[in-house]
């Protein structure tokens, strides 16, 4: 299957996205879409580790013996997801405060993991680096749309920016608190997977089963 | 074995085997432990001293902030220097200068058996208390005291918080709160760093007349007057109950108790 380069880069956003087609990295999802601007930094880091992580393995892959596959790929990623905290902790003090445990987690996102395993392990390192960022930036999306979803109508604001004055502080808008709490995002993932595949029908799973009509009534 | 093969380097003999065959894995699995960690402790040491001034910046930050001193844009270390550090030995509530305040880590003594105790009393959920802690003093330009800066810290309803509380030279009028580390639920505990529930501390005095604690984190209002009370976060029940507690342990005879009695009395 040949694909352009282009492809690979603009494939995960709608088409293959990695959460709402393969329904991977939805912890994270979860966890740090509450406010735009960790949404933001979470899904800059999330791609850069899927990019570079995908582009050594891609560089080792005729090198990587098959029984310790896994655990190579591994090291990679958490060298690099290290790396990523360290230089945020030094550059983004406040941010890496906020974001806190889930940069680390980053190393179990099963995107960064899929890329490796499904991609990197077959293809060249600059193919793979260009998918990495594909897959990264389709995580990006769904994150920054349901960041937008929670902050706006959860703390009446965006990017810390107060568009909708709340209750607490004065204003008119009393905040839904539930879109402050991780179980909204899943409401949220939900109706946008539904939006896609409304939209684009094709991506719709066949059933596994059908229920049947079983005997005389 | 060719002279060809006699020719390549060790390194390239080795990924000249086959990938799967035991050697080989072992080469691939040292080497790239090796190079994998030198890259990570590498960018560690570097990074370290970057970090660590963050860190107090931070700190040094959210105390100017409980002080009423802060305004974004100006140098946080020259802002900084109007304070002076003091270590406190809690017991007795005297400074001591068996270790130097601008180092001394509050966090470290903590856990250290040496300079702190297991708490068989424990309202705010510490479990070890520390002996020794950093307080910060803003003095007037005549050398009296103005106000003192004191870290506070207790369980909330997920996580600790740590903050300050910023007391006037009486030892009794509080003149601000603010926890610069918590995870509490945002929306609903972490509104403890609502600017306008923090506005609530202001004026609000610890102890009565006869010297009794009255401070109250809660929805009503306690016997001893709204003097002492500061209403409750809404939604946040456990949050506050934190709160109060861990207050009125750090101002109790736990705490800052033998502290404060001094300030009272006009002896630091």
């Amino acid at each position: 299957m040949a694909q352009t380069r282009k492809d690979m880069l603009v494939d995960p956003l709608v088409d293959n996205n990695p959460i709402t087609l393969q329904v991977l990295g939805i912890c994270s999802a979860l966890a740090v879409t509450s406010s735009l601007q960790v949404a933001f930094v979470m899904a800059l880091a999330v791609t850069l580790v899927t990019a570079f992580s995908s582009m050594f393995i891609s560089m080792l892959r005729n090198h990587i013996p098959g029984s310790i596959r896994i655990i190579v790929q591994m090291v990679i990623i958490a060298s690099l997801v290290i790396l990523v905290d360290q230089v945020l902790k030094a550059y983004a003090f406040e941010i890496s405060k906020t974001l806190s445990v889930f940069v680390g987690l980053i190393i179990t996102n099963c995107i960064v993991m899929g890329r490796a395993e499904a991609f990197a392990m077959k293809n060249p390192p600059v193919a793979s680096f260009i998918d990495g960022i594909g897959n990264g930036l389709g995580y990006g999306l769904i994150l920054m749309l349901v960041g937008v979803i929670r902050e706006l109508f959860g703390s009446g604001s965006l990017f810390g920016v107060t568009i909708l004055e709340t209750v607490n502080n004065g204003g008119w808008y009393v905040p839904n608190g539930l879109l402050l709490l991780p179980p909204s995002a899943f409401f949220i993932i939900g109706l946008i997977i539904w939006a896609f595949r409304s939209w684009k029908p094709e991506q719709v799973e066949e059933r596994e089963y059908k229920i049947q009509v079983v005997g005389d009534h | 074995m060719s002279d060809q093969q006699q020719n390549k380097g060790p390194i390239r003999r080795f990924l000249d085997l086959p990938t799967d065959s035991v050697p080989k894995t072992v080469f691939v699995a040292v080497s790239l432990c090796l190079v994998a960690s030198m890259i990570v402790s590498a960018a560690a040491v570097a990074l370290r001293p970057i970090q660590e001034v963050n860190k107090l910046k931070d700190k040094q930050i959210n105390i100017l902030q409980v002080a009423g001193l802060y305004e974004p844009g100006t140098d946080i270390v020259d802002a900084f220097s109007v304070f002076e550090p003091q270590v406190l030995e809690l017991e007795n509530g005297v400074f001591t200068t068996a270790f130097d305040a601008k180092t001394f880590d509050d966090r470290a003594a903590a856990s250290d058996p040496e300079t702190s105790i297991v708490l068989t009393e424990d309202p705010a959920s510490i479990g070890r208390q520390s002996r020794f802690v950093t307080v910060y003093l803003l003095r007037n330009e005549d050398g009296s005291l103005d106000k003192v800066v004191l870290p506070i810290h207790g369980y909330g309803l997920w996580s600790t918080l740590y903050g300050f509380i910023a007391l006037e030279e009486n030892g009794n009028d509080i003149f601000g709160l603010q926890f610069y580390e918590h995870a509490e639920t945002p929306g609903l505990g972490a509104e403890v760093d609502n600017p306008r529930w923090k506005a609530l501390w202001s004026g609000k005095r610890l102890a009565d007349e006869n010297g009794d604690l009255q401070i109250t984190v809660a929805k009503t209002a306690p016997a001893a007057g709204a003097d002492h009370h500061i209403d409750a976060l809404a939604g946040a029940t456990l949050t506050t109950a934190g709160v109060h507690n861990l207050v009125r342990f750090w101002m109790g005879e736990a705490g800052y108790g033998p502290f404060l009695t001094n300030l009272k009395a006009g002896d630091l």
